[in-house]
């Protein structure tokens, strides 16, 4: 799987080899409750994140990392404050974007193939481009030969190469990734961890990538972002100056600015745990 | 199991003759299982309707109300060659079958577009919901009668109340399935810039297939009960005329005999609605229960 210039058939977004620029500023994000009451999930949060940057979330449960993740997409929109991704202000569905979450996404009815296919077909792709382009990138992935399974016939890690592929395949400029590897055991984790780093790297695009995994975060990202818990706010951001391409993920986690910078942010973060947790356990 | 060949290929360093054996013992094994449930399956018949031909005929339980096997048999052979007193047995179970068939097929459409609307719509769910579940708690049989008082005595009544049994099947069970779509792949699709009529196509819609489908097997048999109780209440032909017309003459070896072709009806219909299921949803995981019976 070295990346040799394959010719590849001309993907849908003519110029998008260039991850965007993501500024969040002031974004506040309230939620109506069925009772008539607002619940304040995110509170004048501020993140940016450079074009091609790869940027982690970290905070406790419910802090509001996903409702981030949300308006960034366009899904939802703001209450307050605004997101600007390209120097565009985002209304609707941002351009180029492209989701993963914790649970893989995948269609249950559709072969791999199909799956991966999904993107560049609801661009308005012809099949025949389509099929041909995700044949490659399931090759990409490593899955040359499952094209036709369904996903139920994988195994948790094949599933997250084809959400993978099916993610990257629209080349997109920023990748949303919400706890992708949460449900992951610790080996594959950390496979699909060193496969996704490749995968950036020859693409580029602007990531921002929540999680729980402090290792993960630091080993993976330029920019590690701290959140308080609910409502949450931003309450450190932390660059990351390990060098790049960062190699084998396992491997870097045992040097010595590693776990300088690591142990730093968990000084950070520490607090935030504590208080989420004994609010949660109040509550209960 | 598994433990003893692991074991005894360690020990005895052949680990072909073992593995092959277990196979062959474990193929034993299901063949004998398979050939004791039918042994099982043809004794409870035998003791069934023996035991009733057995009762009948010593008198313990009046086959002028009940019946007798013997005389059912006999019904039946005579409906199919001397027919009854509105034409042949084919003729009437033709109306009968095309009753349900229509009726089966108006209230799958009807009930598949209004349960994805609904389910879909989360404001129009609010406001029509508790007025389909009044409509759903009345006995909707009895709309047969009305039914027939407007439409009179032909096919049409009786589509229309096989559609309305149907309906409320398929309603519900579409309905259900618009709602267990999984959030996180309409996200997904719509991010990738998926309008709404395609996120209906791609994602919506395939979700709930699974659960119209499982609904179909149900709403055919009410189908069938749709067209026969409204034949009941009034109909120049079909099977349940011949019924209700046996019910006048005391004659209930020629009811049970309808039953019994209704039945193989509606087991032939099922066969085909298992055969579309199988079609429809064949990236489904197997059934686990299919791989324990080994």
């Amino acid at each position: 799987m070295n990346s040799t210039p394959t010719p590849r058939p001309p993907g849908p977004p003519p110029k998008a080899a260039e991850g965007a620029r993501i500024e969040v500023s002031g974004l506040t994000k309230r939620y109506l409750t069925p009772k008539g009451e607002t619940f304040t999930a995110i509170r004048d949060v501020s993140v940016t994140v450079e074009a091609g940057q790869f940027c982690s979330i970290v905070g406790p449960t419910g802090c509001g990392k996903s409702t981030t993740l949300a308006q960034v997409s366009g899904l939802e929109t703001p209450s307050a404050g605004s997101v600007k991704v390209g120097g565009n202000l985002v209304e609707g569905i941002t351009n180029g974007v492209s989701y993963m979450f914790q649970a893989d996404a995948l269609f249950p009815w559709k072969s791999v193939l199909g799956n991966v296919m999904m993107g560049p077909i609801l661009l308005g792709t012809p099949k025949r481009q389509a099929t041909d382009l995700a044949r490659d990138w399931l090759r990409r992935v490593g899955l040359a030969g499952f094209e036709d399974r369904f996903p139920h016939q994988l195994s948790g890690g094949m599933r997250k190469r084809v959400a993978m592929a099916a993610a990257l395949i629209n080349n997109p400029r920023i990748l949303l990734m919400d706890e992708p590897f949460g449900a992951l055991d610790v080996q594959t984790k950390a496979i699909m961890q060193n496969e996704l780093l490749k995968l950036w790297e020859e693409l580029r695009p602007s990531v921002l990538f929540i999680t729980h995994d402090l290792d993960e975060a630091v080993a993976l990202s330029d920019r590690v972002v701290i959140m308080t818990s609910s409502p949450g706010s931003v309450k450190d951001v932390f660059d990351i100056d390990l060098p790049r391409p960062r190699g084998n993920v396992q491997e870097i986690r045992h040097e010595e600015r590693f776990l300088e910078l690591q142990g730093r942010i968990w000084e950070s973060l520490k607090d935030e745990v504590t208080r989420a947790y004994a609010v949660s356990a109040g509550a209960a | 199991m598994t433990t003893l060949t692991h074991s005894e290929t360690r020990k005895g360093e052949k680990p072909v003759e073992p593995e092959s054996a277990a196979k062959n013992a474990g193929r034993i094994k299901a063949r004998r299982r398979s050939a004791s449930i039918w042994i099982g399956r043809i004794v409870l018949a035998v003791a069934v309707v023996g035991g009733w031909q057995w009762f009948t005929t010593e008198g313990w339980v009046d086959k002028f109300f009940f019946g007798q096997p013997s005389e059912i048999w006999d019904s039946l052979v005579k409906l199919f060659t001397e027919g009854t007193a509105f034409g042949t047995i084919w003729e009437n179970l033709g109306v009968t079958a095309q009753e349900a068939f229509f009726g089966f097929l108006l209230g799958t459409f009807v009930g598949v577009i209004l349960g994805i609307l609904l389910g879909s719509n989360k404001y129009l769910s609010a406001v029509v919901g508790p007025y389909i579940r009044i409509v759903n708690s009345i006995p909707r049989i009895v709309l047969g009668s009305i039914f027939i008082v407007a439409f009179g005595l032909g096919v049409f009544p009786k589509i229309l109340l096989a559609a309305v049994l149907v309906f409320f099947v398929v309603f519900f069970n579409a309905f259900q399935g618009v709602r267990e779509v999984d959030q996180n792949l309409v996200a997904n699709v719509r991010v990738l810039g998926a309008s709404p009529y395609q996120v209906a196509m791609h994602v919506t819609i395939p979700s709930a297939m699974t659960w119209i489908i499982a609904s179909l097997h149900t709403a055919f048999g009410f189908a069938i009960i749709g067209a026969l109780v409204a034949e009941v209440l009034g109909a120049q032909k079909g099977i349940g005329l011949i019924i209700s017309q046996a019910q006048g003459t005391f004659d209930p070896n020629t009811v049970f005999a309808c039953m019994v072709i209704i039945a193989v009806v509606t087991l032939f219909a099922e066969s085909l609605i298992n055969l579309l299921e199988h079609r429809l949803l064949k990236w489904r995981p197997p059934n686990r229960s299919e791989a324990q019976a080994i």
